[in-house]
């Protein structure tokens, strides 16, 4: 069954989103209606690359359900907003360790097997 | 504001430490103190509201309080229960349609983290599978991005939680009283950069109860009691960061903490400069940080000269969080606005023993902010 969160092919893996024509509010995933105005709002493909907005380490096992540990069971892994060129901060989990995190870095995003994804890029 | 005045004539607490006890045993204990704190019978009692997140109905209290037919509403409104009980209780007593009301804010949590569903929250299971549905992210992302944009220090993150536990130890009714300094904080292992175990509050218990007159009353009752000037709940407005959001919009966001706080400001005829005392929801270290400018008691980023000076300790120009806020007591949900209401009539009686506010503080402030984007606040004066 596809979520509203699957990758979609056509877009090479980026976010499908929705935009407001009126106000020019993006969101993710995509809403018909507009957050801020009510009036309604289009599908857009979200850019695959934008900056991070902030970060933190889930250190401990989150609580299970709702979470599903990987196979090799919980380890830390990295989340974060990363702020894309349409006016649109999406959480993703980050493939960027700890040490390597930084508010500001350039980062690629893409649709997952679940909820978006991040990764560093050479600045 | 308008119609008759409101004043807080009864305050009852029970302890926030971990016990056997029921929530609303606890809160049938809180109630009680409180009436005896008034001088005042439950059958004098003419609106009740209350409520409890995870601990039953408060209008089932009545069986043990005593069956005098008093209209008793449920009140069930996440972090802000006590809050909306509390202004459901000023608008009986400003309306005229009681002179006596109860507002009444108690709970227990099962031990460990909150695990709120996906579903409940309009968000896809993956959130949840992936690991995402956890509020301590959201409040480690959200300090995070203050002190960088902010210049807020880690050490000063410590030193919240070192103050809370130290005011803890000076509360009896408080659920951690041991000292500890900010090195132990800090090396207490980190739980989502850059919050360490010992910056959190945990889920709790606990009951508070207030009773709220009209003048007249009051006046007939004697005793010391406080002018309740202004309560507010307010909800997010667009460009908000909360909890559980998939995405957020660009920009400084707003706050709706920020919102309630001026609300209850103007309400009040007052300004942040008027406070002798406040409380401020403290989830954790961070939010106080943030908090302390939302509510209007200082800049952005100037906590960073306030806090490691000692200002918001009892002793300093603004002490926050006085009976160790959410940190020393915990987060029973129901119940922690209430608490706040609690210590600064306590405060403002001059009736706060080992943590008294010294010089007679004449005017208090509280604040309350949880998920999905809510806030109440209060003014209070002697």
């Amino acid at each position: 069954m596809e979520g509203p969160l699957s990758a979609v092919p056509e877009t090479g893996g980026r976010l499908r989103g929705s935009r407001c024509a009126d106000c020019a509010v993006a969101t993710y995933p995509a809403d018909p209606v507009c957050p801020r105005c009510g009036g309604p709002a289009g599908p857009v493909v979200l850019s695959g690359t934008g900056t991070l907005w902030t970060w933190t380490v889930q250190r401990y096992a989150p609580k299970s359900p709702p979470y599903v540990p990987p196979v090799a069971g919980f380890a830390p892994f990295t989340v974060g907003y990363v702020e894309l060129p349409e006016g649109v901060r999406v959480l993703a989990v980050l493939d960027v360790g700890p040490e390597d995190a930084e508010i500001g870095m350039p980062v690629t995003l893409a649709a997952g097997d679940g909820v978006p994804r991040a990764a560093g890029v050479a600045a | 504001m308008s119609g008759e005045d409101v004043l807080v004539c009864g305050a009852g607490i029970t302890s926030f430490a971990r016990t056997e006890a029921s929530g609303r045993q606890l809160a049938v204990r809180a109630v009680r103190s409180a009436l005896a704190d008034a001088g005042l019978p439950w059958s004098r009692v003419r609106a009740a509201y209350g409520g409890s997140d995870a601990a039953g109905n408060a209008d089932t209290l009545v069986a043990e309080l005593g069956l005098t037919g008093v209209p008793f509403t449920n009140v069930r409104n996440g972090c802000a229960t006590g809050g909306s009980a509390l202004v459901s209780a000023v608008n009986a007593i400003r309306s005229g349609a009681a002179d006596v009301a109860l507002a009444v804010g108690f709970d227990k949590h099962p031990r460990g983290a909150f695990d709120p569903r996906p579903a409940d929250w309009g968000l896809d299971e993956a959130y949840g599978r992936d690991g995402l549905m956890v509020t301590t992210q959201f409040f480690a992302m959200k300090i995070q991005r203050y002190m960088h944009d902010h210049g807020i220090s880690p050490r000063t993150l410590a030193l919240v939680a070192e103050k809370a536990y130290a005011n803890g130890v000076l509360t009896p009714h408080a659920w951690r009283r041991k000292p500890l300094d900010a090195d132990e904080i800090l090396a207490s292992g980190m739980v989502n950069d850059p919050l360490t175990r010992y910056m959190f509050c945990s889920p709790g218990q606990g009951a508070v109860a207030l009773i709220l007159c009209n003048r007249a009353v009051a006046r007939e009752l004697g005793g010391t009691p406080v002018t309740l000037r202004a309560a507010v709940v307010r909800t997010r407005r667009f460009g908000s960061f909360e909890v559980f959001s998939p995405w957020a919009p660009p920009g400084t966001p707003t706050s709706v903490s920020a919102d309630a706080a001026q609300h209850a400001f103007e309400e009040a005829g007052l300004e942040p400069r008027d406070i002798d005392v406040c409380q401020l929801q403290d989830t954790e270290s961070g939010a106080e940080v943030m908090h302390l400018a939302e509510c209007g008691f200082c800049e952005h980023g100037e906590q960073e000269s306030l806090i490691p000076f000692g200002a918001t300790r009892i002793d300093g120009s603004l002490p926050v969080n006085t009976d160790g806020g959410c940190i020393a007591n915990g987060e029973p949900i129901g119940a922690s606005g209430l608490r706040q209401v609690h210590e600064v009539v306590q405060q403002l009686r001059g009736r706060a023993g080992e943590r008294q506010v010294p010089h007679d503080p004449s005017a208090g402030f509280t604040h309350v902010y949880g998920a999905p984007g809510v806030s109440a606040c209060t003014v209070l004066t002697r």
